[in-house]
This record gives C-alpha cells, structure tokens and sequence, in this order.
C-alpha cells in the first residue's frame, strides 16, 4: 500500500483522478436514490403550488433573509410536535425552488404558521416587532409597505413551471393580475384566483388596504400559506395518534 | 508591487486584453441589465476593467522585465492576496461583531433595508469564508506550491486572473446581498452569473496548479499540495452541482435553482459541510502541513498518517452532510449514513490533528518563546477539538438537543476562530516577513498581543455560545409536571441576552487582533527593503539536464 502511494505522489494526474474518485462516491450513494425511489417524495392529491402573491413574499423572504433566523421544518420530536404542530412532511417542499428549511432558530419556527395570527398581527408585527411582543430581537422591516413590484412574476412562474411545479400556461398569463386579485376581496380578480388555485386560497387585504398591493401584502399572504398547501400533514398525525 | 511590474512585454500585452475584455463584459451587463442589481454589478466590472486598462495600459511598452526573473519566484499575487485576506477579514469580521450586536441590541438597525440583520449575516459569512479564507488560502498555495517544487509559476498573468477574478467574485456576492439579491443557499448565496465567474477563476486556478507541479524538480508531491488539489477539485464540484440554477431573466440577477425540496436540502447540506470539509479544513490542513514544519524547524511526524489522514479525509468527509438534516423529511437511512460517517471522521481528524502536535515534540521551546508558532499549535488543538465536539453533535440524540441553537454557532466558531483564522495568522506572520525581504515582522510584539485577544476572544466566543445553545435547547424540550410545555419561544429568546452580549465581546476581541495583524503587516510590507535578495529562489534547470 504504501509502495503503490509512494508511486501515486509522482504523478499528479494519478492523485487528481484518485481524489475525484474518494470523494464522489459518498455524494452519489446518498444523494442518487433520492430521485428514483419514488416514496421520498409523495405529492398528495389536495397539494397546491403558491399563487403568484405567496410566490413574490417567498422571494421577499428570501431577500430579506428571514430564513437565517426561522426555520420551515418540524422536526419529529415531542416537544416540537407539541410546540409548532405535525412534523414537516417532504412533500410540503416538493415545489419549492430553493427549500428554505433553515438551519436555526434565532426565531420560532414557520411551518406551521398559517392562519395562527391576523393579518393585522402579522403587518404590525413586521412593522416594528417589539410593539407586539415587547421582548422579540427580531428586525423591524418598515419598508414592507413599499409598492409591490409584480412586473417579473410572469416570467418566475414560468421557469418553475419548467423546473415541474404546476404552473399551467393561463396561470403564468394571469400572474400579474392574480397577484393583484388576491389582495383584494370581492372583485373579479379575487374569485379568479380562487378558481386557478382552489377554494381554500384566502382573498384579503393583507396589508389592512385593498386599495393599494404592497410587499406586505405578499409577505403575509406567504405568512399565512405556510403549512396550509396541504392537509397531509395533519391527516398523518390523526392516522399515528389512532 | 504593481500587476505590470513582474511581467513580461507579452504578457502584459495579454493582461492589457484581459482587462479590455473585463471592461466590455462589464459594460454589456450593464447595458443589458439597465437596472437593478447586475447592472451595478456590470459596473463594478466595467469600473475594475478601466482600472487595470490604465494601470497596464501605462507600463505596457516599459522596459521587459528582468532576465533575471525566473531566478526568483512569483510572489506578487502572493502578496496581493495577502493584502485582500486582511482587507475581507476586517471587513466581515467587523460586520459579524455588528449582526451579534444587533441581537442583543435589535433597536441598533436603522431603517434603511440594507443594514438588516437578514442581509448582513451572509456578508458575514461570504467575506469571512470566501473573502478571508479564500484568499488566504488561494495566496499560500501559491507560495508553498513553489517553495515544494522549487519552481517558479508556470505562468505569470493566470494568477493574477486568479486572484483578481476571485475577489470580483466576492465583491459581487456581498454587494448583491446588500442589494437583496440572494439564493438563499447557505454558503452559496450568491446569484448565478457571479458563480459563473467563480467556476471560470477555478479552472484557470487548476490548470495553473497543475502546469506549475509538472514542472517541479521533486519526484514527490508534497503533501501540503495533494491538500491544495483536493481543496481545488472538491469545491469545483460542489460549487457546479449546488448552484445549478435557472435564471428568470438572462439580464437580471433573479433565478431559481433546479433542485427543489428534500434532493435541495440534502444537496444543500452536502454541499454545505463539504465547504467546511474542504474548503475550510483540507486547504488549510495544506497550509498546516507546510508552515508549521517550515515555522518549527522539525519535519512532519509521520508520513504514513498524513496519508491515513488525507484519504480519510477526502473519503469520509464526503459523507457527512445529512446529519444537518436529522429527525427531517430526509429519508432515514441517509441521517443514519451521515451520522455513522461523521463518527468514523474523527479517526482521521485525530491523525491530522495528532500528526500535527507530535511534529512539534522537540520544539516546545520554540512554541513558548514564538507567537507564530503559537498560533499554529493552537490552530491544531482547535482542529482536534472543533471535530471531535462535529462529530459528537452528529450523533443523532445529541443532535435532536443542538441543531437550531446556538450551540451549533459556538461550534462553527471553534473551528472557524480557533482553527482557521490561528492556521491563517500563524501562516501570515511566517510569510509576510519573507515576502518582504526581512527576518521579522516590523512590530514582533504586536505579535503577542494579537495571541492573547485571539485566544481570549475564541474562548469567550466558544464558551458563552455553549451555554447559550444548551440553555436554549434545554427550555424548547423542557416539560412541566402537568405535561404542558415549561417556555414559551419568547421566554427562551429572552434568557439569551447576556449570552449575545458576552459573545460580542469575544468576537470584538478577536476583531481588534485581526486589525492589529493588519497593521503590522502593513508596516512589514512598507519597511520592506526594496532590492534585497530573497532567502528562497527556485532551483534553476542546468544545460547539462
Ligand atoms: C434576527 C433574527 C430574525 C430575523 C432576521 C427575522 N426574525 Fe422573525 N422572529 C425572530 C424572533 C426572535 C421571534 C420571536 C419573537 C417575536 O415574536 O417577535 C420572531 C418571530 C416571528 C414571527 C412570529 C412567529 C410565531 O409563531 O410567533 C413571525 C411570523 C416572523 N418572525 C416572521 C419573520 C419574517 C417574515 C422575517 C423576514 C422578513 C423575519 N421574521 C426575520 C427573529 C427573527
């Protein structure tokens, strides 16, 4: 053995070749399977895509870095399970280009945050977080209710669309327009969206204003999405509690 | 030390080219983008393309450079790099002590969106592990690939590319992030033209590394080099797989990687912890291997570990990344691979890290008396501590108390703080000296100073995170006599804040070392003698040969 690298330190195209070789192997044997085995990633019948409004806060949240304090995954512990909810199931991130399970909780963690706060809570909340929680360290972003600038949503909901999230072509023609009906109630636009993306969609003015589409609008809209695409996850419980 | 002044007519004619060409891209960004953030990058580009334009453009036709220059090595990118390791460890250092501040102080941000807390933790993290580690890493290999082939550069203006070309990298992620534009990949944050870049600075990175050691005049490939290329190889090959992405508009920065949930994440992490593994230990393992025998006067231990150690490094490393995705949606059998990979790492770890104190047996006197080698022995010490604590928080159990916590922010510390930031300083204050044609730095007890708040500023770092990451993890999972949780969320926010504070401290200590490193090495280089014969030159093929 020590012979053969006492040859090997020689020739440097032999080391290079040896060093791509040790360290494939570990990266292909685990990361491999998970695009065959089709059960790691069952995608339940009910599971929606985001509509363009959710998609544009998912991108505000990513831009403004939230994943760095929140994570999207419960973990299946007890006390997580009692502290957030259902355990985090992978189909709920099959559509999502990137992930954002985070890796801390500088915060609590999102994933089952949907529907557990009013709007109103949320948008004061972002405004200036320790008006609300008068401990929280978390940033204040007054900036949210700056208009919401939707001109790209088009195109972002076709490149997922390649990328597999069902996206069909009427809903990457409307994005613009949807992403406007969402935030606000009792219109046309709002029962459009409803139509493309299913009944359960919440149609409101997010921000407290219908009159006006701003990034708070999309950040709580996406606030109030998260662990809501799909009731998998709470049918799974039922089924382990039985 | 200008770009022009060591190279030859030719080649300056060629970098003059190279500069155009930068300019051009640059401006067609720009032009192409007309707004948002890769149009300011198009005219970071086009502003760094007119810069080296008029610096070449006006020594292009000075005399040729000296015959006498391949009887020395090339160490102006060298010492380039040298300058730009110190230039992003103040950088990123200080905005790091920043976003601690800011968590024990939320109020301090103004409202202004690019001073957020969310924006700055990667230039964190860029500039630290790209801007500080990076260069440092890219200007040693430079210096010890010669030194141990005894031959100079293959080439002179590829290096250059190298150097130039990676810290526009740099500069592009942490100014996009300011600018909200991020992949949100941990460590991989930036957007995809900028890892285009970052691929192209690689490849030209490898081939100058590879034509430089099929000129060596040693049989043998030292070990500090099979480091090096591993680190060069490796992170190609994470860098590619992890950032494939689509971009939304072809002159935007907007994109969308291909991968998508549970393959992202396990990509992600596989990625994530392999730039730990090789970028932030195995180069800088070639640094040790290196400087610490060169600093201590002693030949490495054992050469049969270093062989264990180094193919069980690039081996089982690989397979580490899952235990970042314990108790998650990633399959089971991948957690339990990770984490059984993770523990069988440390025997290689431990022969590193063994290897590398066992080669200071003799000189102990020299680690009492030299600061510099001081820093190295500890940088080792580090090294053995930082993977032994790695892989027990892989452990599946221990891991369901840590992950999400600070504890994992303590650890990441230990080794980024104790162990690659000593190796870097303990490499530095070896180098500067003989770059600059001395025997010493200019201000050696500056040297000592920089020791003492390093260590002390670790320790406090290290030690307060422990606590706050246990304190933390201990209250989510704490339950009261009626079977109810015990804390709220808040409450364990609140029960951090003396905890955020000391951190501070640490992490301030450690910042004013680094500033006190930078200065000395600016006065090192300043007092440099300007035409004195350098100690070490390459060995010069004879006709006879
Ligand atoms: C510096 C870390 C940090 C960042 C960055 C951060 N948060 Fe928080 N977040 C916290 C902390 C700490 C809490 C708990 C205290 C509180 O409720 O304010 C929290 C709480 C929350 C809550 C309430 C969760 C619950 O279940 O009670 C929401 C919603 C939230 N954050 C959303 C966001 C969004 C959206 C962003 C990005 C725009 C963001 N956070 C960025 C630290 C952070």
């Amino acid at each position: 053995m020590l012979r053969l690298h006492y040859n090997l330190e020689k020739v440097s195209m032999g080391l290079v070749v040896a060093i791509i070789v040790a360290a494939s192997i570990g990266g292909i044997v685990e990361i491999a399977p998970l695009f065959t085995i089709d059960e790691t990633v069952e995608i339940p019948e009910d599971m929606r895509p985001h509509t363009p409004l959710e998609l544009a806060g998912r991108e505000i949240y990513i831009r403004e870095g939230c994943y760095a304090c929140h994570s999207q995954m419960v973990r299946s512990l007890a006390d997580e399970l009692d502290r957030y909810g259902p355990y985090s199931l992978a189909a709920e991130s099959a559509y999502d280009h990137p992930m954002l399970w985070g890796s801390k909780r500088t915060g609590p963690d999102l994933a089952r945050l949907g529907e557990k706060y009013s709007d109103d809570w949320h948008t004061a909340h972002l405004i200036d977080p320790r008006s609300v929680v008068p401990a929280s360290i978390m940033p204040a972003y007054p900036w949210l209710m700056r208009p919401l600038d939707t001109e790209i949503l088009s195109d972002q909901l076709a490149v997922l669309a390649t990328l597999g999230v069902p996206y069909g072509p009427e809903m990457i023609e409307a994005a613009v327009a949807d992403a406007l009906g969402q935030s606000q109630p009792d219109t046309d636009g709002g029962d459009a969206v409803r139509e493309r993306y299913g009944e359960g969609v919440p149609v409101r003015a997010f921000d407290g204003d219908p009159s006006r589409l701003t990034e708070m609008d999309a950040v709580v809209a996406y606030l109030q999405a998260l662990g809501t695409l799909t009731n998998a996850p709470y049918a799974t419980t039922v089924e382990l509690t039985q | 030390m200008t770009p022009a002044g060591t190279l030859s007519r030719n080649e300056r004619q060629f970098a003059f080219g190279l500069s155009i060409a930068l300019a051009v891209l640059g401006f067609a960004m720009a032009a192409f983008a007309a707004k948002g953030v890769m149009a300011v990058h198009g005219a970071m580009a086009l502003a760094a393309g007119l810069f080296l334009i008029f610096r070449i453009g006006g020594q292009l036709y000075d005399s040729a450079a000296g015959p006498d220059r391949h009887d020395r090595y090339f160490d102006g990118p060298t010492r380039f790099g040298v300058v730009m390791t110190l230039v992003w460890a103040i950088i990123a250092m200080g905005v790091g002590v920043w976003v601690a501040a800011l968590l024990y102080w939320p109020e301090g941000t103004p409202a202004v969106p690019w001073t957020s807390f969310g924006r700055l933790r990667p230039v964190h993290t860029t500039g630290i592990i790209f801007g500080f580690g990076g260069n440092a890493l890219i200007a040693t290999s430079f210096y010890v690939l010669q030194r141990t082939a005894r031959t100079r550069l293959a080439d002179a203006v590829s290096p250059w590319f190298v150097l130039i070309g990676f810290n526009l990298f740099c500069l592009w992620a942490v100014s996009g992030y300011l600018m909200g534009s991020t992949q949100s990949k941990e460590y991989a944050e930036a957007e995809w033209y900028a890892d285009i870049l970052l691929v192209i600075v690689w490849v030209v990175y490898f081939v100058v590394y590879l034509r430089t050691l099929a000129r060596r005049h040693e049989p043998h490939i030292y070990v500090a080099n099979w480091y090096y290329l591993a680190f060069i190889l490796v992170v190609a090959m994470l860098h590619i797989v992890n950032n494939l992405a689509i971009p939304v508009r072809w002159n935007g920065a907007d994109s969308f990687t291909i991968w998508a949930g549970v393959q992202d994440a396990m990509i992600q992490w596989w990625y994530g912890h392999n730039a730990v593994a090789f970028f932030l230990t195995a180069g800088f393992l070639g640094m040790l291997y290196y400087f610490l025998p060169v600093r201590s006067g002693r030949p490495i231990w054992s050469y049969r570990l270093s062989i264990l150690s180094f193919w069980g490094i690039v081996f089982f490393y690989v397979w580490v990344g899952s235990h970042h995705l314990h108790y998650t949606a990633l399959p089971y059998w991948v957690q339990t691979l990770g984490m059984t990979f993770s523990v069988m790492l440390l025997v290689p770890s431990w022969a590193s890290a063994g290897n590398a104190i066992a080669t200071l047996n003799g000189a102990w006197h020299k680690v009492r008396d030299d600061a510099t080698l001081r820093f190295m022995f500890v940088a080792a010490v580090f090294y053995g501590l930082s993977t032994f604590e790695g892989s027990f928080l892989a452990i599946r159990p221990v891991n369901s108390l840590s992950h999400y916590t600070d504890w994992t922010v303590g650890h990441v510390h230990s080794g980024t703080l104790g162990w690659v930031a000593m190796i870097i300083f303990g490499a530095l204050y070896t180098m500067v000296p003989q770059l600059s044609g001395r025997e010493t730095m200019a201000w050696p007890r500056a040297i000592e100073w920089h020791f003492w708040l390093a260590v002390g500023g670790t320790l406090v770092y290290v030690v307060s995170m422990w606590n706050a990451g246990i304190i933390q993890g201990l209250m989510w999972r704490a339950y009261d006599e009626n079977g109810a949780l015990s804390y709220s969320f808040v409450q364990s926010v609140e029960a951090m804040a003396p905890y955020y504070l000391i951190r501070t401290i640490g992490g301030g200590m450690f910042l004013t070392g680094a500033i006190i490193c930078a200065a000395n090495c600016y006065a090192t280089f300043r007092s440099a003698p300007l035409m004195a014969e350098p100690r070490d030159v390459p060995l010069r093929p004879t006709p006879a040969e």
